[in-house]
């Protein structure tokens, strides 16, 4: 019990001593894995010939957030820059057959 | 009944073998490149769309889908507001370069009456060549920078070029090389193909909504499209190449658009235009 007391003495102590940058810079972490990710997952769609506008502007908006210093912001930014990309792949991955039911004959 | 059973799962197999070789032929016929009878299904699902409207009125895009727009048009056509792009590239295509040779020396018939038969496939290059990238490519070979694909001067010179091709019947050649086939087949693909955030196709608008309102716009048919260009566009204040029409396009329905000139648009342009044979070149055109 004792033991346990020291310890919360000490987390708060870090707390105080300006450890939350720390915890902050967990979530720089997050951000720039999310941001890598919605990259990689663009780049897909530019090899497909099939990126959207709106995957370009949310990471820009992920982007500036970041520079902002606002990191879930950033973050949820990047993630749904991701999802918007993959989507894109998934539409230009389906279209390659799918066209052809458009098609005038 | 081992015997007998061995028999069935072999006759069993055989049927099975035959039946797939008898449906690969029809897989293949259905799968063929036939650029013909393409273009004459396209046309007669515009003909059968639009009764009332003259086939050689489809060039005239949202002003054959509408009565008011179209009387809207003959009275704007009296000061076409194209005109000063029109008097703009006649003065550029007579100029001569610093080297003293002109655009006529790169076209045939000196570029008077051409347009009809562009874009074509040149079998040297195994690529599809648009108006637009023969008058940049002129400019280069003599020496002179080429210009933006999008608007300007490229827009004058095509509205010149254009001008002075009016009424002539869209030409456009499919040479018997199977390069000139897929960059056909790859052109159709890309008009077909649902892309941007909108999950829209060139056909989205233009094949399936010619005549309706998106906005305050009205679609304008496929048929006949590509006949009309270079055009004013009342939006965007100024003339516009079709290349500048591709790639607006892309960025309506929130797509990221290629670069001008890049194969997809080469291509696309080539099938819309093949598609569109026997219409008369009416550029440069006037859109609201």
């Amino acid at each position: 019990m004792r033991n346990l007391m020291q310890k919360s003495a000490l987390v708060l102590s870090l707390f105080a001593a300006g450890a939350v940058p720390a915890l902050a810079a967990g979530s720089e972490d997050e951000f720039k894995a999310a941001y890598a990710a919605a990259e990689a997952a663009n780049k897909e769609a530019g090899k497909l010939r099939n990126q959207w506008t709106t995957t370009a502007n949310t990471l820009a908006a992920a982007k500036k957030a970041a520079d902002a210093g606002d990191f879930d912001k950033a973050t949820a930014s990047a993630k749904e820059a991701e999802a918007l990309a993959k989507a894109s792949i998934f539409q230009a991955t389906s279209e390659k057959t799918r066209w052809k039911d458009l098609e005038v004959r | 009944m081992k015997l007998r059973s061995a028999i069935f799962l072999a006759s069993a197999t055989i049927a099975l073998a035959a039946l797939t070789l008898a449906g690969a032929p029809l897989l293949a016929a259905d799968d063929k490149i036939d650029p013909v009878a393409d273009a004459k299904a396209f046309q007669k699902f515009f003909r059968d769309k639009f009764p009332k409207v003259k086939f050689e009125d489809f060039v005239n895009g949202p002003y054959s889908m509408n009565e008011d727009l179209y009387r809207q048009w003959q009275e704007k056509e009296q000061f076409p507001p194209y005109e000063f792009s029109l008097e703009m590239g006649k003065e550029m295509f007579s100029k001569p370069f610093k080297n003293g040779k002109t655009y006529a020396d790169c076209f045939p018939n000196g570029g008077i009456g051409i347009r009809q038969n562009y874009p074509y496939f040149d079998e040297k290059e195994g690529k599809v060549i648009t108006l637009e990238l023969a008058l940049n490519r002129c400019r280069e070979a003599n020496g002179e920078p080429p210009y933006s694909y999008v608007k300007d001067e490229m827009a004058a010179l095509t509205a010149y070029m254009a001008f002075t091709s009016r009424g002539k019947p869209m030409d456009i050649k499919i040479p018997n090389d199977p390069r000139a086939l897929a960059a056909y087949e790859n052109g159709k693909e890309y008009f077909y193909t649902r892309r941007g955030q909108l999950n829209f196709s060139c056909a989205t608008c233009h094949v399936q909504s010619p005549g309706e309102r998106i906005r305050a716009e009205v679609l304008a048919p496929a048929l006949g499209i590509v006949n009309a260009m270079p055009i004013y566009r009342s939006e965007w204040s100024g003339m516009g190449t079709t290349s500048r029409r591709f790639t607006t396009c892309n960025s309506q329905i929130r797509a990221v658009p290629l670069s001008p000139q890049d194969d997809e648009y080469r291509n696309v342009e080539y099938y819309l235009s093949y598609v569109s044979n026997g219409l008369p070149i009416s550029g440069p055109g006037a859109r609201p």
